[in-house]
């Protein structure tokens, strides 16, 4: 039996969750395989048709992934439901045994496969978050009727150290630990100067010791993979350096795979990051190596 | 001000298929302002009318006329005559206008020749910009004045986002991030403390989450008995 995603951030391990995309169909052994891959990581992060690409559904396969015995970490965005129906999947996945939330408002509906679909965004990331501690520590729902059980989440949340403007990032997250928020992960870190600098201020703010922060990281596939998340994944930064070693790259899969490691690296030297949240996008097989390489195998 | 855009003729073409007496009814209020529904536009859209009609051998008689404020029954209980003649009344008002027109006259055929879109302003002539959404609860005072439920891609009361990108949304880059704009405005103001301020979640049903809303003041309505 794994330990707990909060027990190993309590007790101060490096920890290592990555991030496992449902298929867009209706086989659970594609969560399973996925999965497989994943199963080093300390908790796995599913999203939430992602993207605003329809997948099948971030509760269904926490629980394909609990019943592996695996920590799920179920992502919960707003732009899909109301607080209803937020509150009723979340009800259910307590009951399902899923302990750990990442809670967001989500990419807007325009860049998925239904554009012409109407968001919802009742509630946006921080309203999400004050509406789950809420439920948990006043068992309360958001409307104040009494709430019996109540859900015992693990309550993460997500920061863009890059988004604009850029110096009021690190008070959003202060903003987010004080809704509710207890760890995040962070948007792709490319930038490492970027993060370096936002850390400092997390650091400064002191709210690094007030939550778990998780440097998000993924490896690219392609020159190709790296231009695209530069131009059309928002809110991303991929500097030049980055760009120009994946294209003179002989082998791009392997040098993606490579400058992961190098980041992971830098990252752990970091002051206020408790672990790192590895994205690999439709490419989960290449976490055992990356994970592997640098040095946080069994950790 | 209501802003609306015209429809493609050929849409308009298929409401009118069949009918040869219409009656073009446009407005001198908002939809004149942001040129889509005003005299001029009417004139336009008559004019078309005709010169189709003409070229594929229809013979329409087509009729134009503006109102001061198609939204008030005093303006347009005037048309009574010329709708009532017509088979079709178009109308190139708001939808609030349209559903003035076709209230008031029930037997009659009346069909939009525009698409209503949204409360804005002209930030400059020929461009036109939303920027309120009638949410029934207005928090301009705590946003430096831009409002973000209008003006925010998903309506956060807690922004920005982390699709912000050098101050544009993550839609699109002809769209500026509001929250952004907030931030310079209330920086301007020196109330940046209230971009910490948690918003809770919102009351939507003060506004198009609820019931058709109405207002009522006591005061001035006309009671019943005096009628």
């Amino acid at each position: 039996m794994k330990s707990s995603l909060k027990e190993v951030l309590n007790q101060g391990r490096f920890a290592v969750t990555a991030e496992l995309g449902p298929p867009r169909g209706s086989d659970q052994n594609v969560v399973r395989e996925k999965a497989n891959f994943l199963k080093d990581a300390d908790a796995i992060n599913v999203t939430d048709c992602q993207t605003a690409i329809t997948r099948m559904s971030s509760v269904a396969s926490c629980f394909i992934l609990k019943r592996m015995g695996l920590n799920p970490v179920l992502q919960m965005t707003c732009r899909d439901r109301n607080r209803i129906a937020i509150q009723s999947d979340l009800l259910g996945a307590a009951a399902l045994g899923i302990e750990n939330v990442l809670l967001m408002t989500g990419d807007h509906q325009k860049f998925g496969d239904h554009p012409e679909a109407k968001g919802v965004f009742d509630l946006d990331s921080i309203s999400l978050i004050a509406m789950v501690k809420k439920m948990r520590d006043e068992k309360k729902f958001l409307s104040g009727d009494e709430l019996n059980p109540a859900p015992n989440f693990f309550i993460g949340a997500v920061e863009n150290p890059f988004a604009s403007p850029v110096e009021f990032r690190a008070k959003r997250l202060g903003k987010k630990i004080r809704a509710g928020a207890e760890f995040f992960q962070t948007q792709i870190v490319y930038n490492l100067e970027r993060f370096e600098a936002f850390m400092e201020e997390v650091n400064r703010l002191g709210f690094s010791k007030e939550s778990y922060i998780l440097a998000g990281v993924c490896p690219l596939k392609s020159a190709g993979m790296a231009k695209y998340m530069r131009s059309k994944v928002p809110g991303l930064d991929v500097p030049d350096h980055i760009i120009s070693r994946m294209q003179e790259a002989a082998e791009p899969k392997k040098e993606g795979i490579e400058i992961c490691v190098e980041i992971i690296k830098r990252i752990r030297e970091i002051k206020g990051v408790a672990g790192v949240h590895i994205m690999a996008v439709e490419w989960e097989e290449v976490v055992p190596e990356i994970l592997e390489k640098a040095g946080l195998k069994n950790t | 001000m209501i802003v609306a855009n015209e429809k493609p003729i050929e849409e308009i073409r298929n409401m009118i298929a069949g009918y040869k007496r219409i009656f073009v009814v446009g407005c001198s209020s908002c939809v004149s302002v942001c040129f889509t529904g005003g005299r001029r536009e009417v004139a336009h859209l008559a004019e078309t009318m005709r010169v189709l009609g003409q070229k594929e051998g229809l013979s329409l008689e087509v009729e134009e006329e503006s109102v001061l404020r198609q939204c008030e029954w005093e303006f347009v209980e005037p048309l009574k005559e010329r709708v009532e003649k017509s088979e079709v009344t178009l109308s190139m008002a708001c939808g609030v206008g349209i559903q003035t027109l076709a209230e008031r006259y029930p037997k009659a055929l009346v069909y939009p020749a525009v698409d209503t879109t949204f409360m804005g302003m002209p930030r400059k002539i020929g461009f036109f910009e939303e920027n309120c959404a009638g949410c029934g609860q207005c928090i301009l005072g705590e946003t430096g004045g831009l409002c973000p439920v209008a003006r925010c891609a998903k309506s956060l009361l807690n922004g920005p986002c982390g699709g912000a990108k050098d101050g544009r949304c993550e839609v699109s880059k002809d769209v500026p991030c509001v929250w952004e704009q907030i931030y310079n405005q209330l920086s301007l103001k020196n109330q940046l403390e209230q971009m910490e301020a948690i918003t809770e979640a919102k009351n939507w049903s003060v506004g198009m989450a609820g019931s058709p809303r109405r207002r009522i003041r006591a005061d001035l309505l006309e009671n019943e008995g005096e009628k």
